[in-house]
């Protein structure tokens, strides 16, 4: 770096999840005081999310076989709250970059709205899941996977009585073993990816680490508690007048199958957080396995911008694991470029260790292809903007007949994606409904690009 | 009044008052206005542009599916929202 | 390399470039219309959105004036919702010597056909309750309104294909000449022969009539945009103030949108930027005229990149160095409600070298004397 380099630079992470704990263990080992902005109240992002303060269960109740990571990351994060600048329900809702180097980033927090210069910038922004409309999906009573996990990590409880879900990545075994073991009554576990993926990854799967392994080791074993996982389900629906009352499906030879169920969680894998890297300028590039846009990172961690680090699935979808070795990781780059000393033997295991966490990723990927009978299957009358309620049929008609080509265009001639989410939830489905309409391959039609506010502000600051 | 969630896993700590439209309901402190509501609702809001109600989607503050309002006038994301005594949540009768 | 040969070539895929090419089509011209991006993208798709005839230049105002009779029908001529409502535009007096400019202008603008009515404080508080202490009195037009501009410029381009226009985009033009026979218009991917020449290039206006010896000084201007989630409906009519530091309307589906201030314009890239310090001035201007939005949610932010003359009006007219060569550039920041005229006159300077509308003040000539930059700053009426 040619820049001058400030004697105290200041360093701000954005996210306290697995990437963002373990970027500021490395800046505190080195002398710094970051600051660790993170939107929850409590450290440990979303993954490892923490009960409320004063009555917590036995973390293995909560976690199953994620405890003893979810343990090590709180642990982590009490102890370094004395030694990092840490700023709890606090949002990182603007950045943009300052002369001559740097950011400002514009945060809401307990104290309003604050303006904080910062010289570096670690983004540690996460993930959600991953979403594909389906009918029935915006009934109340449709969440997430994720949004199933939380609502029994955080709160102690299940999104219904009786619960069906819906997946197609590892989160569907770990959400399904965590209601089992936390006494929920499960309906189905549904995978949409073929059962013949899995058993064909089975050779690679025994290279994954043991939480992973065991999630897919239900799934191919076929039973989990004593409830079969089906793999393979096509052309799920809900159905329910004002709320879900069953869900129905096509098994892999085509029979129709219907259960009643007051909750559905259903997502299908994950999608990354990027909004924070785009309004730094940071460079993104199309993933073509997980088929999304990236902030493009280096090995090391290195954003296209020179003061931009990342970590985490905020940048590619890895999983806690890989999150909390990339966090160590551009932590170490970081202070390589800020001139500190270089501990070579550290970052050569470090990146021996990400290298084979790619390997496993690829078994996974392999064993979890991406689920395309569900795009085509998407009717024209089914809602793909939840915010907006925009249906497929509006975004495949400004392909056809008003030239949209282009996720922005498309944007602005339907709406969809101006909503509240900015496009989090339908922008995914949107692509791929734009692209297949026009045959084109998804990356040609682009990505929705991130505005401020990043998440909604009140016009009145709150005080 | 039974709503969607379920609680599994009761929590010792004290017990929490508030308000849905009006309605008196406790819950225990720490828990989110989302599992709040829907230990006692089936939704949270109407949609603005269609028939039907929504009850959240995402838990995490992203799909923003869940904004709620309260009787002094603030709107409040139900899922990132700890529950406090004497919250007035305003619905309009959704979830019932 | 594409090579077309048509009348007229076309540099800009705004609403005027694109109502341009409409018109000459309808004409019976061929067209080929060149845009560096995409067509409505750029200061035409991303402004307020306000229709408005109020608080123009009074030069402006017989151009608005006729702009306003095709609002009413362009719906159905460009066969697209273009969400245009005549709601009204109220513009709000937050002091007595700003009641004392609008009295001024409703007196001035009566000779230009425009009736506004004035407000004192009792009769604007009976229609509009909801405003805040700060505003004394208004003067309203009751024929103004908003509209959508995402879809308008897009629907122009739409039709002008239709009528058999070639519309090109992502063809940045890199350079215009004239051979005494006709223009060479060299863009990405596509080289264009025409007997005439259309410079619509918004921003970059300045830069197409330096090709032909002209000057244009034109800064970039941004506009700062922010939108509020779909709230129940409030704000009745499309809202300015004196001083223009502030504006307000609310959607058909329910948004607030509201701007003031500037954003920050990179005129090499062509891309703007919102600035949250401007967004939160903005918001706080909007919450003293209407407090009971003070728990609405700002969803998103934006701006675009206009072109601000210094006199603020733009340049419309025929090239004084060049024949064949029509200017329209330079609308500072309030383009949207002229756009549909700006083609219909467009053509008639094309196919008749002379418009129906008094194009005087807006001529190029104008700045033929002036020398060195210009760098824009202070507030615009949107």
């Amino acid at each position: 770096m040619s820049e001058p380099v400030p004697a105290e630079p200041t360093l701000a992470i954005v996210g306290a999840g697995p990437a963002g704990l373990r970027a500021a263990q490395v800046l505190t080992e080195a002398g710094l005081r970051p600051i660790l902005l993170d939107e929850g109240h409590r450290a440990g992002g979303q993954i490892y999310r923490r009960p409320p303060p004063g009555a917590e269960r036995p973390a293995a109740a909560l976690y199953g076989f994620e405890a003893g990571r979810a343990q090590a990351l709180h642990d982590l994060a009490d102890a370094l709250a004395s030694q990092i600048d840490y700023r709890p329900d606090t949002m990182v809702w603007g950045i943009a970059p300052r002369a001559p180097f740097g950011f400002d980033l514009d945060c809401l927090g307990p104290r309003g709205h604050e303006r904080i210069a910062v010289d570096r910038l670690v983004l540690a922004t996460g993930a959600m899941d991953r979403t594909l409309p389906f009918p029935g999906w915006t009934l109340p009573g449709v969440f997430t996977l994720g949004a199933a996990q939380i609502a029994l990590k955080a709160q102690g409880m299940a999104i219904g009585r009786r619960v069906a879900l819906v997946g197609a990545g590892p989160l569907l075994p770990l959400v399904a073993h965590q209601y089992a073991k936390a006494g929920a009554t499960l309906a189905a576990v549904l995978d949409v990816t073929p059962l013949g993926a899995k058993v064909t990854a089975v050779p690679r799967l025994a290279l994954l680490p043991g939480t992973l392994a065991k999630g897919v080791w239900y799934t191919v074993a076929g039973a989990l508690r004593g409830l079969p996982v089906r793999s393979g389900v096509r052309a799920i629906a809900v159905e329910g007048g004002r709320q879900v009352e069953a869900l129905t499906w096509d098994d892999a030879r085509g029979r129709r199958h219907r259960v009643a169920c007051d909750a559905v969680g259903a997502s299908f894998g994950l999608r990354s957080e990027a909004q924070a890297a785009d309004l730094a300028g940071c460079r993104f590039v199309f993933e073509p396995v997980t088929r999304q846009w990236q902030p493009e990172r280096s090995p090391e961690g290195r954003a296209s911008h020179p003061h931009v680090y990342l970590a985490g699935d905020g940048s590619g979808i890895g999983g806690a694991d890989v999150a909390e070795l990339q966090g160590e990781r551009t932590a170490l780059a970081l202070l390589a470029d800020l001139g500190r000393p270089r501990d070579a033997a550290r970052e050569a295991r470090l990146d021996r260790r990400l290298a084979r966490h790619a390997g496993f990723r690829a078994a996974l990927d392999a064993a979890y292809p991406y689920p395309h009978h569900l795009v085509d299957g998407i009717g024209d009358d089914e809602i793909v903007c939840r915010c907006e309620g925009i249906t497929a049929g509006t975004l495949r008609r400004a392909a056809t007949e008003r030239d949209a080509r282009e996720m922005n265009r498309l944007k602005a001639l339907t709406r969809a994606g101006m909503g509240r989410c900015q496009g989090r939830v339908c922008g995914h489905a949107a692509a791929e409904i734009l692209a297949r309409t026009l045959a084109v391959p998804v990356e040609t039609v682009g990505r929705l690009r991130g505005q401020a506010p990043i998440k909604p502000i009140p016009l009145r600051e709150p005080v | 009044m039974s709503g969607l969630f379920h609680r599994l896993a009761k929590r010792s700590g004290p017990a929490i008052p508030f308000t849905i439209d009006g309605a008196p309901a406790e819950v225990q402190a720490g828990d989110l206005l989302i599992g709040a509501i829907l230990l006692h609702r089936h939704a949270l809001r109407r949609f603005e542009f269609g028939p039907g109600e929504r009850a959240g989607y995402c838990l995490m503050g992203a799909c923003q599916d869940c904004w709620v309002g309260l009787a002094d006038g603030r709107r409040v994301r139900a899922c990132t929202t700890r529950v406090e005594p004497g919250m007035a949540v305003v619905t309009g009768g959704v979830g019932e | 390399m594409e090579r077309l040969t048509v009348d007229v070539a076309i540099i800009g895929g705004g609403i005027a470039a694109c109502s341009a090419a409409v018109a000459l089509r309808e004409a019976g011209l061929t067209v080929a219309l060149l845009e560096k991006r995409l067509c409505g993208g750029g200061a035409s798709g991303v402004n307020f959105g306000g229709v408005r005839q109020q608080g123009r230049d009074f030069s402006e105002l017989p151009l608005s004036r006729r702009a306003r009779v095709l609002w009413d029908g362009l719906g159905a001529k460009l066969a697209e919702d273009v969400g245009f409502e005549a709601t009204g535009h109220i513009k709000l007096a937050r002091s007595e010597s700003d009641m004392a400019v609008l009295e001024a202008y409703a007196r001035d603008a009566a000779e230009y056909g425009l009736d506004l009515q004035l407000l004192g404080a009792n009769a604007l508080r009976a229609e509009m309750p909801w405003l805040g202490p700060a505003v004394v009195g208004a003067s309203l037009s009751p024929t103004d309104g908003q509209a959508n501009p995402r879809v308008v410029g897009p629907a122009f381009a739409r039709l002008a294909r239709r009528l058999g226009a070639e519309v090109r985009e992502h063809a940045p033009v890199r350079h215009a000449a004239h051979d005494g026979a006709g223009f060479t218009v060299e863009a990405e991917g596509v080289s264009v022969r025409s007997r005439s020449l259309v410079n619509a290039a918004g921003a970059y206006g300045g830069a197409v009539a330096g090709w032909f010896g002209e000057a244009a000084p034109v800064a970039p201007l941004s506009p700062n945009m922010v939108v509020t989630e779909p709230l129940p409906h409030l704000v009745t009519r499309s809202i300015g103030v004196v001083g223009g530091d502030v504006y307000v309307r609310q959607t058909r589906r329910g948004n607030v949108v509201l701007g003031g201030g500037r954003g920050t314009a990179d005129s090499v890239d062509g891309l703007a930027r919102p600035v949250s310090a401007t967004s939160l001035g903005a918001m706080d201007k909007t919450l003293t005229l209407i407090p009971d939005l003070a728990h609405a949610q700002v969803i998103r932010s934006w701006s675009g990149l206009d072109g601000e003359m210094p006199d603020h009006i733009p340049v419309i007219g025929l090239s004084a160095s060049t024949p064949g060569l029509v200017h329209a550039f330079g609308f500072s920041g309030h383009g949207f409600q002229l756009g549909p005229v700006v083609g219909e006159i467009l053509a008639e300077l094309v196919t008749q070298g002379r418009s129906a509308s008094p194009l005087h003040p807006f001529r190029i000539e104008r700045f033929a004397a002036w020398r060195g930059p210009y760098r824009s700053e202070g507030e615009i009426e949107h």
